[in-house]
């Protein structure tokens, strides 16, 4: 056939196909447009030989720069502990006891420390470490189950409490359920709730759970149920209960006792992250000197 | 291009023969099928060893099937990326050969809640209990939909060995003493007792009554097990080390 047809209006060729007289036009792709898929297909090639792309029968193709995004990961990770260099060294060559002194110090472990204590500790303690009642302890009272001293709150973090490390803090409490007979328990637990009430002081003595206290619970919480850090003895004459002040609470808690557990952090925060956690829960509020 | 119905050229030859249109779009289907599964012939240089990993045990693959059942992973991912970010809030970042014995992998595409990754020995049993029962209890923004009902539902103790002869099928390493004392190792670690067998098979299992139910092993003893034990197999030469400096 003849050369194409041109249409007269646009001046641009038709593609040869008709219906009913209409013809359709084969307009050409703007030239803008070519010039930029040419050029991004330049820029995939050269994408392609700078960075690792494709994989080989052997491996993969790593590239002319070689990159990783591990190694990428690393050097950042040096840049930002570079950054802190400084305060990390220092905190590191400065006795817990001994941050405060230093406010500038302070502030930085502090900083760190409610970071690292909003990932890993807040699920449980709470993000204002008000603890969970019926669960959890709250860490801003003065009411330690195993210390409060910074190296105590230190050891803690790092080792937990009954937690399968080797070094972790470890004590249970028996079952009284199997070795008391319910109205016992019952009256220890009465007994038990006079502690903390100043004006049962006189009275409580003639109680009939006072003798069975003194038989079964003192050696752990004390005579006067002050509590035990070295074995994570509660106090009991104070009024606050981690698994519930009431009656019943109680008596459930002698029959059959809960005990909370604490991960390890060693291994999983590094040491440093340790001391700021440490320096942040004794911020709180009881921390102990 | 200009072209008419006698003498095509160019595209609209491909386009008017079906055959060659055939033909060319089964080639180039072929370079691109090529380029993606050559590689997994050669999977070996792709999943790197790393110490520690072993498969799940009996109870933990119970509670990675009920986590995929409940699709856990439409809000949670299992993959930490090897960004400053992640890596200082999660943990190493993850590596291929820790779910190598993942049928199916649990990456996930999307966090609505945190990755769980490393999830493992992270919080106490009794914090997920509480939080499966009722995540408003200890994580008062949470919007997780409660899983109270796990607890209500028992496992089948001794028919799992079925499903890890299926799962052998396919190339977990399942040894023929594990598949014959799965419902042992089931009990074993759901109670804590008797369990030198479980941790000689599947060392560093967790122990314990996860569920709170002395005597009965649920699916939540078993989503539980499975939950404490992400993250903690592989061995790193730095350690799970966050902040560390060396990721």
């Amino acid at each position: 056939m003849a050369a194409p047809e041109r249409d007269s209006l646009t001046g641009y060729h038709t593609t040869g196909h008709e219906w009913d007289g209409i013809k359709e036009l084969n307009t050409p792709i703007p030239h803008w447009w070519v010039t930029v898929f040419l050029g991004s297909c330049l820029v995939a090639v050269l994408y392609m030989w700078l960075y690792p792309s494709f994989a080989t029968t052997t491996g993969i193709f790593k590239g002319r720069l070689g990159w990783t995004s591990h190694g990428q990961l690393a050097e950042e990770m040096v840049q930002a502990r570079a950054a802190q260099a400084g305060w990390r060294s220092l905190l590191t060559d400065t006795p817990l006891e001994q941050v405060e002194a230093n406010a500038d110090l302070r502030r930085f472990a502090i900083a760190g420390g409610r970071a690292a204590f909003n990932e890993n500790c807040a699920p449980c303690h709470g993000v204002g470490a008000g603890g969970q009642i019926g669960q959890f302890p709250a860490l801003v009272d003065d009411d330690w189950l195993w210390g409060g001293s910074l190296a105590d709150i230190r050891q803690t973090v790092r080792y937990g409490i009954r937690s399968g490390h080797d070094e972790t803090r470890q004590s249970l409490m028996p079952a009284f359920g199997e070795m008391l007979s319910a109205g016992e328990i019952d009256s220890i637990a009465a007994y038990v709730l006079t502690l903390s009430d100043p004006s049962a002081a006189a009275s409580r003595a003639r109680l009939p759970g006072a003798e069975l206290y003194a038989a079964n619970c003192a050696a752990c919480h004390g005579a006067a149920g002050e509590g035990s850090r070295d074995m994570g003895a509660p106090r009991l004459n104070d009024a606050i209960w981690l698994y519930g002040g009431t009656r019943d609470a109680i008596r459930h808690q002698i029959a059959n006792p809960r005990m909370g557990v604490m991960p390890a952090f060693a291994g999983k925060l590094d040491d440093d992250t340790i001391r700021m956690l440490a320096l942040y829960v004794h911020s709180l509020g009881g921390g102990e000197r | 291009m200009a072209t008419n119905a006698e003498n095509p050229t160019g595209h609209a030859i491909i386009e008017r023969s079906t055959t060659l249109l055939f033909v060319l779009t089964l080639l180039v289907v072929l370079i691109g099928g090529l380029v993606e599964i050559v590689p997994l012939f050669k999977l070996e240089t792709t999943v790197q060893p790393v110490p520690g990993m072993r498969p799940y045990s009996p109870l933990e693959q119970i509670g990675r099937n009920v986590y995929t059942r409940e699709g856990c992973y439409t809000c949670h991912s299992q993959q930490i990326r090897p960004f400053r970010d992640e890596v200082e809030r999660y943990g190493h970042y993850s590596v291929a050969a820790e779910s190598m014995y993942d049928h199916p992998f649990l990456w996930g595409s999307k966090r609505t809640g945190p990755d769980l990754a490393r999830v493992g020995s992270k919080y106490s049993n009794a914090w997920h209990l509480a939080h499966m029962e009722d995540p408003r209890s200890v994580v008062p923004v949470s919007i997780m939909p409660a899983y109270a009902f796990l607890k209500d539902r028992d496992i089948d103790v001794e028919g799992f060995g079925a499903h890890m002869r299926a799962l052998r099928a396919v190339g977990v390493p399942y040894s023929p003493d594990m598949i014959a004392q799965v419902a042992a190792d089931i009990r074993a670690q759901a109670s804590g007792e008797d369990a030198e067998g479980l941790l000689a098979r599947y060392p560093k299992a967790r122990l314990g009554d996860f569920d709170g139910q002395p005597g009965r092993i649920t699916e939540m003893d078993a989503l539980i097990a499975y939950l404490q034990v992400l993250g903690t197999l592989a061995e790193f030469p730095a350690g799970r080390v966050t902040g560390s400096g060396q990721p």
